[in-house]
């Protein structure tokens, strides 16, 4: 596959998905690229299926990654990786925590939250990789660094040295939680476990 | 590109008004503008004052107020706050400047979330003012800085648009120097320019018009292809040449590389002869405009032969839907979206103020007029106890004149307000309730700041744009001020008297407000509960459900499975508690 430059991140409202893709950009920019994002805020925060943007290259036109050339979808929830897995390119990946959180409808009991839910996102992509973040976040004590985890399994896949993720990192969350999200990075980076 | 940091559009706006050497920068929240001001205030520049107003009416009026003082001035606003604050700019555009105005309006193509997506480039038509649209932060940057220019060289206030995709994308700025007003500061006390009386504004009619000629010879002077023109021509392929500009510019160039193309940095009014150029320099000519179609009719006006094309007029552009149009190129091949998964709209915090209202409400036959906010969500399932939503300020008056159409026979109406917008514009719509003899029960729901946009201080918040201690307005003292006397304060967590409330305001003779008081939930200064739990007296009747809170769920897929309570969502409001008929949530100590 070649460079990852078009990152889409997903999740619900709240889960810091915002801090996940300005770190990502920032990576890109001091990486030496031209970088974008963009996300919509709003009256989506308030527990709404949320979508930010990361792109990288020469010359990034347009901020939106089109349909059907995402390379990396990041979900921080299941249900929100089945609802943007068509977004993603022929050989890209999806990174994808398995955590359920059941949207309102799921919750009343109107509607069936999905079961069988890798094999509809393994339709999607040949490379679908479960990432327990929330669960590893839970452990280290902190649920906030659910994306700290995810962002270390992006690394993962990446060219660009973790020195720069890591440092990038600290700079963009509270200073009192800069430890934890360093090992959030650590354990997201050892995460994907590549069988196929 | 070591040089430049990332920010969004709103951040490049908010510095490239300090690179112009604003002084007063007022607006009113609204998505996607809100950030610009927060970002001025967060850069504490001492020299400049930075206040949130109580509508976009009143800021714009503080802005001409310090224009005309000689100090250079941004107004921001969402673009349906420009319908609010368009009586002061359509006068205001015949008085012209003294330092520099900048009217900024952020456009919401598709509605993310507005309640209309109006095209704000007609009001420069409208008000015969320029207008400029970035297409990506550097330019938002930039822009703030020429408009000032521009103001001060033409006596003209001048539109900065953004649209939603430009206000909240991160692209890389690279900030230039610092510009000052030439304007020395003061107020000159020149009637024939400032008191527009019939006398004196038809001698200001006459400048517009001098004005406008002179500004359309402006427009033709900066459009040639040097990179820092603020309408470009960019020369490539001669087949395909593309009139466009904005975030629309960003798509045209992905969806066709190779292509011409002319990007209008100033929309409006438009470089004529400098496009009757560019089009007789091209095969085809296509104009790529986001909404309206608003250069194309100025463009087919002056005779130059367009070639149409399917853009959508409804909703966001995007790189695919110009590719589509105006390309045989058709893209990555895409998927189709996953059927039949459940829907994930926005839905009010757990512990929200809002939701006992809506909930009790519900149950009622009443006709509830609604207003803009977070608690416009109580229109959704299973709240579903809203009825309309307009504009803001609207439900008082619309509640009124449904009850006036309906005479007494109807069911009670009443109308839901926030308390920003009630000081936005719902203040007049309760006067005129109390003028014109209606029963209407208006909940003003108080939760102490302007949440929907992200905590932003009012004048019943008791803080300022730089989370600083304010003055604080007192609703009762205020509502008995306009007329109506029968005003009941009621906790919002205490549902039994809410109801007993209601039901004693709607029978009412007259006017009645209910001020509804409790601290939205994610205000640091909140109050957390004692988390209940859900014993086995649990039946699954899914009674606590109908209040539509994220921490409750029934624990299977049962249709009677027993509910559990999401102990890192719950904020302990206690509604379920309340609600449960078999009294099966209790205690403390959550489950989960």
């Amino acid at each position: 596959m070649s460079r990852i430059d078009d990152i889409l991140v997903v999740g619900v409202g709240g889960q810091g998905i915002i801090l996940a893709t300005d770190v990502i950009a920032e990576v890109f920019l001091r990486a030496g690229h031209d970088a974008k994002k963009s996300e919509v805020h709003g009256m989506a925060q308030r527990g709404g299926s949320v979508e930010s943007h990361v792109r990288r290259g020469e010359e990034v036109h347009s901020p939106l990654i089109s349909p059907g050339a995402v390379q990396v979808l990041v979900a921080m929830e299941g249900l929100e990786a089945l609802r943007y897995a068509h977004m993603v390119s022929r050989g890209g990946i999806i990174l994808y925590d398995p955590l359920e959180i059941p949207p309102l409808a799921v919750a009343t009991g109107q509607s069936q939250y999905p079961e069988d839910l890798s094999e509809r996102l393994s339709l999607y992509s040949a490379k679908v990789y479960p990432v327990p973040a929330f669960a590893l976040a839970s452990e280290l004590g902190n649920t906030r660094t659910q994306n700290a985890v995810l962002i270390g399994a992006l690394a993962s896949l990446m060219e660009i040295p973790d020195t720069l993720w890591r440092e990038v990192l600290s700079r963009r969350v509270p200073a009192r939680a800069v430890d934890v999200n360093q090992e959030a990075f650590a354990l997201g980076s050892k995460a994907i476990v590549r069988g196929s | 590109m070591s040089e430049h940091t990332l920010l969004s559009g709103n951040e490049a706006i908010a510095l490239g008004a300090h690179l112009s050497g604003v002084r007063v920068a007022t607006g009113y929240p609204g998505t996607p503008s809100t950030e610009i001001l927060e970002a001025l205030a967060a850069g504490d520049h001492d020299e400049t004052v930075v206040q949130w107003s109580v509508n976009e009416k009143v800021a714009l009026e503080v802005g001409i107020g310090a224009s005309l003082a000689g100090r250079r001035t941004l107004v921001t606003m969402k673009h349906v706050g420009v319908n609010v604050a368009a009586d002061p700019l359509m006068t205001f555009t015949y008085m012209g400047v003294n330092a520099g105005l900048v009217l900024v309006t952020a456009d919401d193509p598709g509605m993310h979330s507005s309640q209309n997506e109006q095209d704000n480039r007609n009001y420069a038509r409208f008000a015969k003012i320029p207008v400029l649209e970035p297409s990506d932060s550097q330019e938002a940057c930039d822009m703030v800085q020429a408009a000032f220019e521009i103001s001060e060289r033409y006596d003209t206030p001048v539109l900065l648009r953004s649209t939603t995709r430009i206000s909240h994308s991160k692209t890389p700025v690279n900030p230039g120097d610092r510009t000052e007003s030439r304007v020395d500061p003061g107020f000159i006390k020149d009637p024939s320019r400032t008191v527009m009386m019939p006398a004196y504004a038809r001698g200001r009619r006459v400048a517009v018009e001098e004005r406008s000629e002179k500004l359309r010879a402006y427009v033709e002077e900066v459009s040639d292809a040097a990179p820092s023109s603020l309408n470009r021509v960019e020369m490539r392929d001669a087949t395909v040449g593309i009139i466009t500009g904005g975030i629309a510019y960003q798509y045209a160039r992905e969806a066709l590389p190779d292509a011409s193309i002319f990007k209008m940095g100033i929309s409006y009014p438009l470089p004529i002869a400098a496009i009757e150029d560019f089009a007789g320099r091209v095969d085809r000519l296509y104009v790529v405009e986001e909404l309206d179609s608003f250069w194309e009719t100025e463009l087919l006006a002056a005779g130059i032969a367009i070639t149409p094309s399917s853009l959508p007029r409804v909703g966001e552009l995007s790189a695919d839907a110009v590719r589509a149009a105006l390309s045989a190129d058709t893209g990555p091949p895409t998927h189709d979206p996953a059927a039949d998964i459940p829907v994930r709209p926005p839905v009010l915090c757990p512990g929200c103020p809002h939701r006992g209202i809506f909930y009790t409400l519900r149950r009622r036959r009443y006709t509830v007029s609604g207003d803009i906010g977070c608690y416009t969500l109580g229109a959704l399932p299973p709240l579903e106890s809203m009825h309309t939503c307009i504009c803001m300020g609207a439900s008082i008056g619309a509640a009124l004149g449904i009850e006036k159409a309906l005479g007494e026979e109807a069911p009670p109406t009443v109308a839901v307000i926030g308390d920003s917008t009630f000081m936005h514009s719902g203040m007049t719509g309760l006067a005129d309730v109390f003028f014109n003899r209606g029963n209407v029960t208006t909940i003003i729901l108080d939760n102490h700041t302007t949440a929907m946009t992200g905590h932003q201080g009012n004048p019943t918040a008791g803080y300022d744009a730089h989370l600083a201690d304010a003055p604080r307005l007192d609703f009762e003292s205020l509502v008995r001020g306009l007329g109506v006397q029968h005003v009941k304060r009621i906790d919002p967590y205490d549902l039994e008297h809410f109801d007993a409330v209601l039901t004693q305001c709607a029978d009412h003779e007259g006017p009645s407000v209910i001020v509804v008081e409790g601290p939205c939930v994610l205000l640091p200064t909140a109050d957390p509960g004692t988390i209940p739990c859900v014993s086995d007296q649990c039946v699954g009747c899914g009674a606590c459900l109908r209040l539509g809170c994220p921490a409750l769920r029934r624990r299977g897929t049962d249709k009677r499975a027993q509910v559990s309570i999401n102990a890192d969502l719950c904020t302990g409001c206690a509604l379920c508690v309340q609600v449960c008929p078999y009294s099966a949530i209790v205690g403390e100590g959550a489950d989960s």
